[in-house]
């Protein structure tokens, strides 16, 4: 096959970018989630300056309020869904199948749809921008703003297709790292002996593939009456808009779950490395972390202690929020546990590790004091909010997902990243993270209103919005330290070996870059840290993990001595992408409306037929082609 | 591999847990889509007797003539049953005549969905009328573009048993296809007894009280 031949040999620049564009492979994968999310970031990033710099003195009006409002919306839809989610799928690709001993992911080319997908979904979202203004109604979208009446523009359209987009995509993934961890693992590499990055990445999957098709059906039921004139949340014909926001939080909830749990699953991966101990109480750390996935489903409605839900309901919810706190209190103890008596050594990985659980405390503590519903009734709409989120999603994922950049780079590169650069990238970010969002509290309590553009001179917050300013300012410089950072490392940084860090996973047996099909003989597990325990196998002993002795299934099947199999290159996932992108764009223009008028839009329905019909035949395509191939 | 030898066939690669990688992964989208239609279910029913005019639910539904679709979509599930049970045993002409069966009462299911929607439309119920309408069609019209899928997927499978290419290795392939076929006809049965026997019970104590 020629696309197989040009993916051993590359020659020309065409050649190169083919393989990109066709690969299945699930580091390849990986790193283009992680380089596509991080030019999402820096987006979101940009908007964020600009809202900062609008706010930097009261009364300015450089940005007008219609602008401000697409830039929060937008910010927030970005940093979550273009940002943070697909920077831990860059995570779960590259470093999933390497610590549980796995050649590849279950299902590599559905691997590349997802990832496909994901672009064509962010792409979509962001030409709202030059089709007549993006979504404006906030990264939540409520009911009844969305609607046609207050709403005539195209932006909700855009926004909630490019959503059903991006849940395909994510959903597609989470069933594949269900499948791979199931079912892929080394033999002996029973659940309890799996690393905690794999347990987090696993309960992630679970809360995805769970909570996306509500969100799905949501934005069905928004796209379906902006569309076509539905009832779904129209208040003339006697429904209850308040659904939405029970289908949208009923999602949203595990959806930070889904955020944070792959990060604390990174910094259980640093930290016992650094701290040069194995991690203490292990199982109390996988766990938690399923409770805190399964408590993720009953709290969703402390996003809504105002809406008037009643007494006996604010209470219930605010005794589940203040429930989950006991497994994350008990993951904070057993990092600290960890840390404690250990020999550590402050790489920069650790550094943001150990600032992760900082910041995400007060991030946590500031979460349960909106847990309460009375005191949520004072901080609802506040700044105070836009603190606590910002201190759970950047000062916990965002930093936790820095501490991964630094701990695998080496694994993904061969090269190191400059420990001196790293160092003052993390001060920098450290620094400008707590100037930017620290003032938000006071602000907050103080009564400052989220979403709004402007503010008058006389409430007394200039001075700490000119510090936030100042911080993001910060935020920034640490940015750019980061990015030459990671070019100079990257073509010419310290040659990493196998094993830096002197690791105890897996992933650091093979060398680095790994080889296309990672392990030349898949490795035997016997315990947990199962390279730890090959490299010292007769030191102090490292917990076993589940029983030994007993036969792993696939342990039948003397596993290494067969002919290794590659999946092939294909360029379907891809063209299935553009299909459903193209059906997509056509979803969003299926009608011309005017008020009380829906006309069908041939255009609009012209792309979603052949939209449908492109992405039916490449399946079809997908179907045929033989699925691995070649030998090595 | 006990493991596998006893769930009836061989995966292609082995497994951590002996169950084929493809199962699985339809076993957790199942899982999945259990939500989707929950959702689409649930907003059903905090919209149910909301609506500000008819048609109501009681007023239109015909539970004689739903009731012969329902029949029928089960009948395809046994029908179903039946063609897997013939290829296990490697007679795959009476596999394509039994898949054959299952794919004609599938589209006798959707022939009456078609007519039913047309049937509404006429008596002036359409998604735009009232809440009833704008839940009724969405929920039961997800449920049709479910069951369109298992049909034009049923179908490929008889094709490419004509052709030969369904042999004994790809039992997997035709077991996977029933778990999704059984999976639509079971969350017909709930949105049955949702919105047609609940409806047109709850409708008629409402005329009788």
């Amino acid at each position: 096959m020629a696309t197989a031949a040009i993916a051993h040999n590359p020659v020309t620049f065409w050649d190169r970018v083919w393989v990109w564009l066709t690969t299945v492979d699930h580091k390849r994968i990986g790193i283009l989630y992680g380089v596509t999310a991080f030019l999402f970031f820096l987006l979101g990033g940009t908007e964020a300056l600009f809202m900062r710099l609008q706010l930097m003195r009261p009364e300015q009006n450089m940005i007008p309020p219609e602008t401000f409002n697409q830039l929060f919306s937008m910010h927030g839809t970005t940093m979550i869904f273009l940002a943070i989610m697909p920077l831990s799928a860059a995570f779960f690709n590259l470093i999933i199948p390497l610590q549980i001993g796995a050649r590849d992911v279950a299902f590599p080319r559905l691997n590349a749809f997802s990832y496909w997908t994901f672009l064509a979904g962010g792409i979509m979202l962001n030409t709202s921008w030059f089709l007549g203004g993006a979504l404006n109604a906030g990264w939540f979208a409520y009911s009844p703003l969305t609607g046609l009446t207050f709403n005539p523009g195209h932006g909700v359209d855009f926004w909630a297709i490019s959503l059903i987009l991006l849940g395909i995509a994510s959903t597609a993934a989470g069933l594949n790292f269900i499948v791979t961890i199931v079912n892929m693992r080394a033999p002996g590499m029973t659940l309890t002996r799996m690393p905690v990055f794999v347990w987090m990445t696993l309960v992630v999957s679970f809360l995805i593939v769970t909570a996306f098709p509500v969100i799905t059906v949501a934005l069905i039921e928004l796209a379906f009456d902006r569309a076509f004139g539905f009832n779904f949340f129209n208040v003339t014909a006697g429904s209850n808009p308040i659904l939405w926001q029970h289908l949208f939080w009923v999602f949203g909830h595990p959806e930070v779950y889904i955020l944070i749990l792959p990060a604390m699953g990174i910094v259980s991966e640093v930290l016992p490395t650094f701290a040069r101990k194995p991690l203490f109480g292990y199982m109390f750390i996988v766990f938690s972390g399923i409770s805190i996935g399964i408590m993720g489903w009953m709290v969703w409605a402390h996003h809504m202690f105002t809406v008037g839900m009643g007494p006996v309901a604010n209470t219930m919810f605010t005794l589940t929020t203040i429930t989950i706190a006991v497994p994350t209190g008990v993951k904070i103890f057993n990092w600290i546990g960890t840390l404690w008596g250990g020999s550590i050594e402050y790489k920069t990985a650790m550094l943001f590790a150990v600032g992760f659980i900082a910041m995400f405390i007060i991030g946590g503590l500031s979460g349960l004091m909106h847990a309460v519903s009375p005191s949520d009734a004072q901080q609802q709409d506040t700044y105070f909010i836009v603190a606590h989120i910002h201190y759970v999603l950047f000062g916990g994922s965002i930093l936790g997902i820095f501490a991964g950049i630094y701990y695998w780079f080496p694994k993904a590169t061969g090269r190191l990243l400059g420990e001196g650069m790293g160092k003052l990238h993390f001060w920098l970010t450290f620094v400008g993270f707590n100037l930017t969002f620290m003032p938000m509290h006071f602000l907050g309590l103080d009564g400052m209103p989220r979403r709004q553009s402007t503010y008058a001179a006389d409430m007394g917050w200039n001075l700490w919005n000119m510090v936030e300013t100042i911080g993001v300012f910060i935020l920034l410089a640490s940015l750019l330290v980061f990015l030459y950072n990671f070019f100079r490392s990257g073509r010419s940084g310290q040659q990493a070996g196998a094993d830096p860090w002197d690791a105890r996973t897996l992933e650091w047996a093979i060398p680095s870059p790994p080889p296309e099909h990672n392990f030349d003989t898949i490795p035997q597990v016997h315990g947990r840290d199962a390279f730890w325990e090959q490299k010292h196998p007769h030191a102090v002993p490292v917990p076993a993990g589940g029983a030994n002795g007993q036969l792993h299934p696939a342990e039948h099947h003397g596993a290494g001595h067969e002919p290794i199999h590659m999946p092939n290159p294909s360029y379907w996932p891809l063209l299935v992408s553009v299909g459903l992108c193209i059906a997509g764009y056509g979803l969003i223009y299926i009608t011309h409306r005017s008020p009380g008028a829906f006309g069908l839009n041939l255009g609009g329905l012209a792309a979603i037929v052949v939209g449908v019909a492109f992405a039916a035949i490449s399946t079809f395509g997908w179907y045929k082609q033989p699925a691995a191939g070649s030998e090595h | 591999m006990a493991q596998a030898a006893h769930a009836g066939h061989a995966p292609e690669h082995p497994t951590s847990t002996g169950l084929d990688n493809r199962k699985l992964l339809m076993w957790i989208f199942l899982g999945s889509d259990c939500l989707f239609f929950g959702s689409l279910i649930a907003t059903y029913l905090i919209n149910y007797g909301k609506s500000l005019v008819g048609p109501y639910p009681h007023e239109i539904l015909d539970i004689p003539v739903t009731s012969v679709s329902t029949f029928v979509l089960l009948l395809s599930s046994f029908m179903f049953v039946l063609s897997l049970a013939a290829h296990t045993k490697g007679d795959y002409r009476a596999f394509r005549v039994w898949v054959l069966c299952t794919v004609v009462l599938g589209c006798t299911f959707l022939g009456f969905q078609v007519f039913e929607f047309q049937q509404f439309v006429h008596e002036g119920l359409t998604p735009r009328t009232n809440l009833f309408g704008t839940t009724f069609f969405t929920l039961t019209g997800f449920h049709g573009a479910h069951v369109t899928i298992g049909v034009v997927w049923l179908l490929s499978l008889f094709f490419l048993s004509l052709r030969g290419k369904l042999g004994p290795d790809k039992n997997l392939s035709v077991d996977i296809a029933g778990l999704y076929w059984h999976f639509v006809d079971v969350v017909w049965i709930v949105i049955f007894t949702v919105i047609y026997l609940s409806g047109v019970v709850a409708g008629a104590k409402a005329a009788g009280g």
